[in-house]
């Protein structure tokens, strides 16, 4: 086993050093390439050799240790890795969907001038993703998720001489900050009751400390962690910074915004599973918030006419579905759902990528059309990820959505399946409008490029995973057993096998008659148009609710109100001042008067005080 | 023998003198003169004070305190004469209320 662990701990390291390699050279482009590619593709290939070890075993538990971080008294944190079903499924889908974005990247990135500097930030990124998932203690984790923002925030703004870009790279670290600061509050509150920081000690001794019926101080705790995977997951009521987040390169959309940061919220609830059944309140708000988000996110993407904004609202919403599963018990299916959404969305922004790549960073999506014959590689694999994302049987979205939907029913909430469902019917109809209107139809637009090699063999190895990839990670099921339903109705049963083909065929008769994209006539549908548009006029909300009384009030303290105090202690010494400085006028003689005056009146009082003695 | 109010008047008279001129005089020579003049008084309170509060002719203090305030006097008119001949080779005037510079 001890070989194991050294292995084990090259998987977060061999990403961070070659980003301080490069940090600190000067190579070549295909040197640079190469060690960054490199150094994820090793990290792939040692997770599917660990895949490939604990294939059978379901109860394998691998540790290393990396050196002691802290170590005050009675705290110790050790940066300490730990692997077990749920961490190697996440490692083997960074690195491996990792591996192929950064092979993408060399690609989309060719010409850029700031070549290097975007594979650094990719590597760090990765190199903290994976001590995120892999930390055996919430400060580690801590640690790596602190660093996955970072780097979100520096590849958002990638291109920083655009003001917009840093203003969106300020909203999405500002927005996950606060999700963050709730997560650090979680934390110390976790450690002043359990002593410990310790994951795994955790979910133990929380059992022994809290039970069922008293079980406040565990719920807080639930819910600022909550707070802190809402931020990172993009939930209600923190999820508008995502969409924003889209200035970033298309690959780091790929990688950071849909396929692994954004679910570092799914993973943290995941992990500590056994202490959110302490909190079943806690539970049902997930629930809640994650149907809640994949509503909106859903009715927000049907009318988007950017391709990536699209995306980034579909991403938030399949969220949703993950946030619902974990809410309602289901771990397993959300991470299996985490897997596969990483795999099939990749492939899409991917592909979306691609497509802005060869049509000159065109984002409108009814300004293409009809580039199926002439992009056809990239035309299938959108035709694949989106038949994933609409949940096409026999792709892999079809068997974690269909889990999830099961899950739930199993789980008795029948309200949020009816929700599930229809956010599973407008999933596939914006899928279908999307693929429609972008390679259908007329010709408006003609590629001047096409995807390199390193790009298509990106899409081709994400097409296979989008299409196979549903296949259930055995150690999962023990490590989060799913609910046992008895039996599901015929209702339960086709209903969401159906819905997409009825979504689909919803899509192509609105297509076919030229419905997208055309101004609408009523008032009240085009106000309801600019609200699901606006994501529900979020911005808007937090606009006049959050920011404009902040500005105001810095308007007011533009000029100082504290500051009056110190002023008016500065105006009564003048006014002091003033008086007495009347005494020093230079008049001798009005000297000499007051010298004289104040002596009689001495010499009265000493007088006057001998006479009453 | 003369009366100790008289003397007490005399030097009353002599001291509020001088003190009308320290104030109501502009030239700093004058004011300089006036508190000669109040210097003076005092002196002779000294002198009529140790006459009358011993009977022997012999008690001698008020002479000597005359001669420790003649010397200060002196020495006091030295420095400030010495001054007054400064400011004047600066100013061409003694008029203090004009002398005014130092103030705030």
């Amino acid at each position: 086993m001890s070989n194991y662990s050294s292995l084990l701990s090259l998987v977060p390291l061999l990403p961070f050093f070659s980003a301080v390699i490069l940090l600190f050279s000067t190579l070549p482009k295909l040197w640079i390439s190469i060690l960054a590619v490199g150094s994820v593709a090793s990290v792939a290939l040692i997770s599917l050799f660990f895949n490939f070890i604990f294939w059978q075993q379901s109860d394998f538990i691998l540790t290393a240790n990396l050196g002691t971080w802290i170590h005050i008294d009675q705290l110790t944190i050790n940066f300490g890795l730990y692997l077990d079903a749920l961490s190697l499924v996440m490692i083997t889908i960074i690195s491996g969907v990792g591996a192929l974005i950064h092979l993408y990247s060399t690609g989309f990135m060719y010409e850029d001038p700031s070549f290097k500097r975007y594979f650094i930030y990719l590597n760090l990124f990765v190199s903290a993703m994976l001590f995120l998932v892999l930390a055996d203690n919430l400060l580690l984790l801590y640690l790596g998720w602190e660093g996955v923002g970072l780097c979100s925030y520096l590849l958002i703004g990638f291109w920083y001489q655009d003001r917009s870009n840093n203003l969106a790279a300020n909203k999405a670290f500002l927005m996950t900050r606060i999700g963050d600061t709730a997560m650090a509050i979680g934390l110390f509150l976790l450690f002043t009751h359990l002593g410990t920081l310790d994951i795994q000690e955790i979910q133990s001794k929380a059992h022994q400390t809290w039970s069922l019926s008293n079980n406040t101080i565990a719920s807080i705790c639930c819910l600022l962690l909550l707070g802190g995977a809402v931020g990172k997951s993009a939930q209600l009521p923190l999820q508008n910074w995502l969409p924003d987040a889209m200035a970033g390169p298309t690959p780091v959309s790929a990688l950071i915004h849909a396929a692994t940061m954004v679910t570092a919220g799914i993973y943290l609830i995941a992990r500590n599973s056994q202490l959110f059944q302490l909190a079943p309140d806690v539970l049902y708000i997930i629930a809640l918030i994650g149907t809640f988000t994949l509503l909106l996110g859903a009715s927000a993407a049907m009318v988007q006419s950017d391709l990536k904004r699209i995306l980034a609202y579909s991403t938030i919403s399949q969220l949703g579905y993950m946030f619902l599963a974990l809410g309602v018990g289901a771990g397993a299916s959300a991470v299996f759902h985490l897997m596969t959404h990483a795999f099939f969305k990749a492939l899409l922004f991917l592909s979306a990528g691609a497509l802005i790549y060869c049509l000159h960073h065109e984002h409108n999506i009814f300004k293409m059309g009809g580039l199926f014959k002439k992009l056809p590689i990239v035309a299938v694999s959108f035709a694949i990820g989106c038949s994933a994302l609409a949940s096409l049987p026999f792709t892999s979205g079809f068997f974690s959505k269909e889990l999830i939907l099961e899950q739930v029913v199993a789980s008795n909430h029948t309200g949020l399946w009816w929700a599930a469902v229809l956010g599973a019917f407008i999933t596939a109809f914006y899928s279908a409008r999307l693929f429609f209107v972008v390679f259908l139809g007329k010709t408006q637009s003609i590629p001047d490029a096409v995807p390199t090699k390193a790009m298509s063999l990106a899409l081709g190895i994400l097409c296979v995973f989008s299409l196979v990839g549903g296949i259930h990670p055995e150690g999962l099921k023990t490590l989060m057993p799913p609910l046992h339903s008895n039996g599901l109705s015929a209702l339960h049963h086709w209903l969401p096998i159906t819905l997409p083909f009825i979504a689909i065929s919803l899509a192509w008769w609105m297509f076919k008659t030229k419905r997208f994209g055309k101004p609408i006539n009523s008032t009240l549908l085009q106000s309801v148009h600019q609200l699901l548009k606006s994501g529900w006029a979020f911005d808007r909300l937090y606009q006049t609710v959050f920011v404009s009384p902040f500005k105001f009030l810095c308007q007011l303290n533009n000029r100082d109100i504290i500051d009056l105090f110190y002023r008016l202690i500065e105006k009564i010494s003048c006014a002091l001042h003033m008086v007495f400085s009347h005494f020093q006028n230079g008049n001798l003689r009005r000297y000499n008067a007051s010298l004289i005056l104040f002596c009689i009146l001495a010499f009265a009082w000493y007088i006057t005080g001998e006479l009453t003695l | 023998m003369i009366p100790i109010s008289w003397i007490l008047f005399l030097s009353l008279s002599l001291f509020t003198i001088g003190i009308f001129g320290v104030l109501a005089r502009r030239n700093l020579l004058f004011i300089l003169i006036s508190l000669e003049l109040m210097l003076n008084a005092v002196v002779i309170l000294f002198i009529a004070g140790s006459r009358y509060h011993s009977a022997s002719i012999a008690n001698s203090d008020g002479q000597i305190m005359y001669l420790l305030v003649l010397t200060l006097a002196a020495s006091e008119i030295a420095v400030g004469l010495s001054l007054v001949i400064h400011m004047y080779r600066q100013h061409h005037h003694l008029d203090i209320d004009k002398l005014n510079t130092l103030r705030d």
